[in-house]
């Protein structure tokens, strides 16, 4: 992180910071919040920036540096640009067993992207998630907020359809 | 949940529709009569007794005592002033693991009067649900639920006018497999980086901001009203076998009927894989399973007529764990399944300790190998070693890379000729060759 960065002027929105407090109001010290700010503002946001880091940090009075070690350790704090849904694809081992190592590879097909990679027109980041824990309905996935189970290549064409064109991330 | 016969505890409001238990539903079937009762007239003492008696033991995998676990915490004069915690380990991501999200999302209210009393029986003045961010079915209920409490009088200041305050509140992760470990889960509650703390001190004395905290899972809490509704004998009467109680058991795999089922503590394992999970798929036979979720041994099909209890898997070799299985049919190649596994466990290794950052990607590379074709008889000889080196309890920093050593070091136990196969053919013969 530059010098320039660390000196930089983005501010928390004034509901970020509500929403911030609000957690705060359960925490003994500020940066027992550090976990629920990154995910607030990630939920405001897309993703955590540097600056955006670093007004997180300057909030909960933390060093941007410590801060910057609690977000990349957690899996679901995205610290690069994702598309506008994040598609977490289980490949644990009940999901494994039921093969989707086959339906992964049709997603990277149909969608043109492989792990960690966002879709050209910006709709969907693809990740690895732990086990989802909806083992019977093997294999799953969440494409943003929504379990999608029992996948199949038909399952698949259906989730994706037309998506990627109509620019609409419903 | 189709036999009559059998009682349902953590299921009773659980229908096949899955529509979820509101207040009133939840109250309408004996919910919070646990409540009203301690409230009414039972101290923390009382209750910690009649926990005891009941021998329940933790149900995220362990299989520690809980009473035991409770009485750790110093009460009254022996405790320096300050809060006390309570916090329920909702991060479920053992991999092949599904019970605890079915209890959170269609019976909220029943984790939420569990960890009422658990807190009131440790005198926590504050409670956490620590719940994994994917769980959002789950966390909008609970959310709900606890608002509906707060609003009844069961939660906040002089709860149901004992003079007893709790506070609740639902934390969401950010992620990670080693949140499921009690102290690392405390330091990602504080919003730290999630390394396991060493110990002790344990987290009974010394656990949340330095506080005296108890960690317990979501099955283990909702089993908590009911036993000091009915008493400890009524939940010891439950369990078939030495342990008490009921237990969520699943099978997930090629079995006809995945799924979830709460059954007495000591079913048989063939009474579970045949009459609720329907036997094994069309066209797909039994070769081994690992009884409670990712990190626990093999288990064969010798082992079938074995109850489910702590003790029995426990003498078997492997661990009960969190009582869902996962199976391995004939047409499923073993090391690739152990590879699966490794590669996750290597994945979430939280890196902090040598032989876990280190050792596992190493085994998860010579599994690799093996997988796919590259491997040599020497390397068979390396996995023993590893499991040897990195299995030990004591060489590493916490269990995580122990529990990722019991599939292998059974798998070589069990599955040897396949490992061989692999080696001697140069390929994976489950693929015919396919590289992977």
């Amino acid at each position: 992180m530059s010098q320039q960065l660390i000196q930089s002027d983005v501010a928390l929105s004034a509901e970020e910071t509500r929403q911030i407090d609000a957690e705060l109001a359960h925490m003994p010290q500020k940066s027992g919040a550090a976990i629920d700010a990154l995910k607030i503002v990630q939920r405001h946001r897309g993703w955590v920036s540097d600056e955006s880091l670093i007004a997180i940090a300057r909030y909960l009075e933390m060093s941007p540096e410590t801060l910057e070690g609690v977000a990349t350790f957690y899996n679901l704090i995205y610290r690069k640009p994702v598309g506008k849904k994040v598609v977490l694809f289980c490949d644990s081992v009940s999901c494994w067993i039921c093969g989707c190592d086959g339906v992964k590879q049709k997603i990277t097909e149909k969608l043109g992207v492989d792990y960690g990679e966002t879709t050209a027109d910006n709709q969907y980041t693809l990740i690895p998630v732990p086990c989802l824990g909806a083992c019977d309905k093997a294999p799953v996935m969440m494409v943003g907020d929504d379990l999608h189970t029992h996948l199949d290549n038909e399952k698949i064409d259906q989730i994706f359809a037309g998506k990627l064109s109509d620019g609409e991330g419903s | 949940m189709e036999n009559s016969l059998r009682e349902k505890v953590l299921t009773r409001n659980i229908g096949p529709d899955l529509v979820p238990a509101d207040m009133e539903s939840y109250e309408a079937n004996g919910g919070y009569k646990a409540l009203h009762k301690v409230m009414s007239g039972m101290s923390p003492n009382d209750c910690l007794e009649v926990i005891k008696a009941s021998n329940l033991r933790g149900r995220g995998g362990a299989g520690f005592p809980t009473g035991m676990k409770w009485s750790f915490v110093p009460m009254g004069d022996k405790c320096s002033p300050g809060h006390k915690y309570l916090v329920c380990n909702a991060d479920e991501m053992e991999p092949g693991t599904f019970k605890d999200r079915l209890l959170m999302e269609c019976d909220p209210h029943q984790l939420i009067e569990g960890m009422i009393l658990a807190a009131y029986t440790i005198q926590a003045d504050r409670s956490y649900i620590f719940i994994r961010g994917e769980y959002l079915v789950a966390i909008e209920r609970l959310e709900q639920a606890l608002a509906d409490c707060y609003k009844r009088g069961y939660l906040g200041n002089n709860i149901l006018g004992s003079g007893y305050d709790l506070e609740m509140h639902v934390h969401t992760s950010a992620g990670r497999y080693i949140c499921g470990e009690e102290t690392a889960l405390i330091n990602a509650l504080e919003g730290k980086r999630a390394n396991p703390r060493a110990k002790p001190p344990f987290p009974q004395v010394s656990g949340l901001w330095g506080r005296p905290t108890i960690v317990n899972n979501v099955e283990t809490l909702c089993n908590i009203s009911h036993i000091i509704d009915k008493g400890a004998e009524w939940f010891q009467s439950l369990g078939i076998g030495e342990d008490s109680g009921t237990k969520m058991f699943g099978a997930s795999g090629h079995v006809k009927n995945p799924g979830c089922w709460e059954l007495p503590m000591g079913t048989p394992i063939r009474e579970i894989l045949e009459k609720y999970a329907g036997g094994m798929a069309d066209g797909r036979k039994l070769k081994g399973f690992l009884p409670g979720g990712g990190s626990t041994d093999f288990l064969v099909e010798e082992h079938l007529d074995l109850p489910m209890d702590y003790g029995s898997i426990g003498s078997a070799g492997s661990r009960m764990g969190t009582g869902t299985m996962i199976i391995l049919d004939d047409k499923t190649c073993p090391v690739g399944m152990v590879l699966n596994l490794l590669r996750f466990f290597a994945h979430e290794s939280c890196g902090f300790c040598t032989p876990c950052r280190e050792g596992l990607p190493w085994t998860r590379q010579v599994l690799e190998d093996i997988e796919s074709g590259r491997g040599r008889k020497e390397d068979l000889e390396t996995l023993v070693r590893q499991v040897k080196y990195i299995g030990a309890i004591g060489n590493t920093h916490c269990a995580l890379a122990p529990g990722a050593m019991e599939p292998l070091q059974s798998a070589l136990k069990y599955f040897q000729s396949d490992f061989d196969a692999h080696v001697e053919q140069g390929c994976c013969p489950y693929t015919q060759g396919e590289r992977v």
